[in-house]
């Protein structure tokens, strides 16, 4: 009964350091300088694109009504912070509100559609439908018909965020191991344990692909409603203030307001990486280092 | 309920109909059907009796799974009876796959705990029995390991941990051994019959190699394909517990002629 000779492929985190060869050196320099690489190298262009962007301003002597220089914008950002984080506060909640939405939407859709194979052949065609017919068009109707602005922007963001946790998580569902799937069903397993213990944990990497990008759309979608909503009654959100400042000529704020635009979709893409990695990490191949 | 002999004549082995041991499941005229005319098993006859160890044996396309997804209630049999006999019913089973089959988000002992935990057993309530059953594997110190942390032989093992940890009398394997190396396949071999002398449970066991059918199991059902049929049925009256000594042993070897005999026989049926 011994495992002896099984035992020797668990990974043994304190082994001896084994004599390195010149390819091995070779590889871990590599190794070294890429993972320094990987950071320094896109700072290094952003410098660089900055920098090349003041001498284009500078040398030409660009009008700021016309391309206003990077200090330009950074005097903006710094000046009009408060009226900016006002409303990158706005774009944020609404964002974040249609993001819940579409995840409860979309992975509520998903496993009510796996429940009943009628529901998902009667309903499946509009989702489709929905997500394909492009938001703007659709937004001008919303607010026709929505009374509350807040209400239409997540109808809004909410669309277009839904679909890819729907399909992912939906492919997920479907994805369950054919063996583990016979097993429950020899355990007598009810409808319900089986999808708590296998199909929902089965879907979970697939679920989390689709936040990532509904992460990513949810913010689109909210910029879109806010440009088409205008202002009223509830302060006004990023994408407004880049519309009104470009009514007013004054680019520089445009530009702070987008690099803020920008900088929020960053951090929801690195917020939603993070909460997958440290769900996955445990067990899935995605998120598991290879250790040889 | 030993006493009427059995319904269809098994001429190669009629001394097993008069050993003591009562019967547990029969299957008598079994067809299974696939679409229109896809023909996976014709007429199957098997009886089990309580403590076999039974191999079917052939060559892929034979049946030999479908006879156990049959057995295993995943799909009725078109046509024919499965008997369960004996207090045995199919609700009371272990299985273990060709893969290991184990959940991936779950560690070693989770997955063991799993026929527990959906008859609503706590973990804590079976915690000493997975435990147990971890031990008997030989996996005890790994309870708490993710399944791609083990090697394959491991994970084969804790499938077979889990296959057993409710102590099922009846455990039907589909050619659990078939994708690991030959020298895990061989330790894996000597393990099992040791388990199931330890825990006293029938097995029915798919496989499509010889030498692991005669080293295992007492009777060997031979299969052709097209349509998947038994053709033959060997007794291996060696006795147990079998060791390394027997895979070396002159009767081992005539028995491994006997079964390729039969085998081939399978093999020029289909072709």
């Amino acid at each position: 009964m011994s495992i002896a000779e099984d035992a020797r492929h668990v990974p043994d985190g304190n082994a001896p350091p084994a004599q390195i060869d010149a390819e091995e050196a070779r590889r871990a320099r590599t190794r070294r300088i890429e993972r320094i690489a990987r950071w320094t190298l896109p700072a290094l262009v952003m410098v660089l694109a900055i920098w090349g962007w003041h001498r284009v301003v500078t040398v030409n002597e660009i009008p700021h009504y016309i391309l206003p220089g990077p200090g330009l914008v950074w005097e903006s950002l710094v000046n009009d912070r408060a009226m900016l984080m006002d409303a990158a506060w706005l774009t944020f909640r609404i964002t974040f509100m249609a993001l819940i939405l579409a995840v409860l939407g979309g992975a509520g859709l998903a496993i009510l559609f796996n429940q009943s194979r009628m529901l998902e052949m009667s309903f499946y065609p509009y989702a489709v439908i929905l997500q394909v017919t492009p938001v703007v068009a659709i937004a001008p109707l919303i607010f026709i018909y929505v009374e509350s602005k807040i209400a239409g922007m997540l109808i809004c963001a909410w669309i277009v965020a839904f679909f890819p946790v729907l399909s992912s998580t939906t492919l997920g569902l479907n994805s369950v191991d054919h063996n583990l799937r016979d097993l429950f069903k020899i355990y007598r397993a009810s409808r319900w344990q089986r999808l708590v213990h296998l199909q929902l944990p089965s879907a979970l990497p697939y679920f989390l692909g689709g936040l990532r990008i509904a992460g990513g759309l949810s913010l689109i979608g909210a910029v879109v409603a806010e440009l088409v909503a205008g202002t009223g009654g509830i302060g006004s959100g990023l994408a407004f203030r880049i519309q009104e400042a470009g009514y007013r000529l004054n680019i520089a704020r445009m530009f702070a307001a987008l690099s803020l635009v920008a900088a929020m979709g960053v951090f929801i893409f690195a917020a939603l990486s993070l909460v997958s990695h440290l769900l996955l990490r445990k067990w899935h191949e995605s998120a598991v280092k290879r250790e040889t | 309920m030993t006493a009427q002999p059995a319904p269809h004549s098994r001429p190669q082995h009629a001394a097993r109909a008069v050993s003591g041991r009562s019967r547990v499941l029969t299957m008598s005229g079994v067809d299974k059907v696939f679409g229109a005319d896809v023909v996976a098993l014709e007429g199957m006859e098997l009886e089990v009796r309580e403590g076999d160890f039974i191999s079917l044996l052939g060559p892929s396309g034979c049946g030999k799974s479908t006879a156990l997804r049959l057995i295993a209630d995943l799909m009725p049999p078109t046509a024919g009876r499965i008997e369960w006999q004996g207090g045995f019913h199919p609700g009371d089973l272990g299985v273990v796959f060709q893969e290991p089959t184990l959940m991936p988000w779950a560690t070693v002992a989770q997955n063991v705990w799993l026929p527990f935990r959906l008859r609503g057993k706590s973990f804590a309530a079976a915690r000493d029995e997975v435990k147990e059953a971890l031990d008997l594997v030989g996996l005890g110190r790994f309870m708490n390991a993710y399944p791609r942390e083990l090697s394959g032989g491991m994970k084969m093992r804790v499938s077979i941990a889990r296959a057993m940890v409710t102590h099922p009398r009846l455990i039907l394997m589909d050619e659990p051994f078939a994708a690991l190396d030959e020298i895990t396949r061989f330790k894996l071999n000597n393990d099992l019959l040791q388990l199931k002398a330890r825990i006293g449970c029938t097995v029915i066991f798919v496989t499509h190699s010889v030498f692991e059918s005669v080293f295992l199991s007492d009777r060997i059902v031979v299969m052709a394909a097209r349509p998947g049929r038994v053709i033959r049925e060997l007794g291996v009256d060696e006795p147990y517990p079998r060791d390394e000594d027997f895979r070396t042993s002159a009767d081992y070897a005539a028995h491994c002629r006997a079964a390729s005999a039969a085998l081939h026989e399978a093999m020029g049926d289909a072709a």
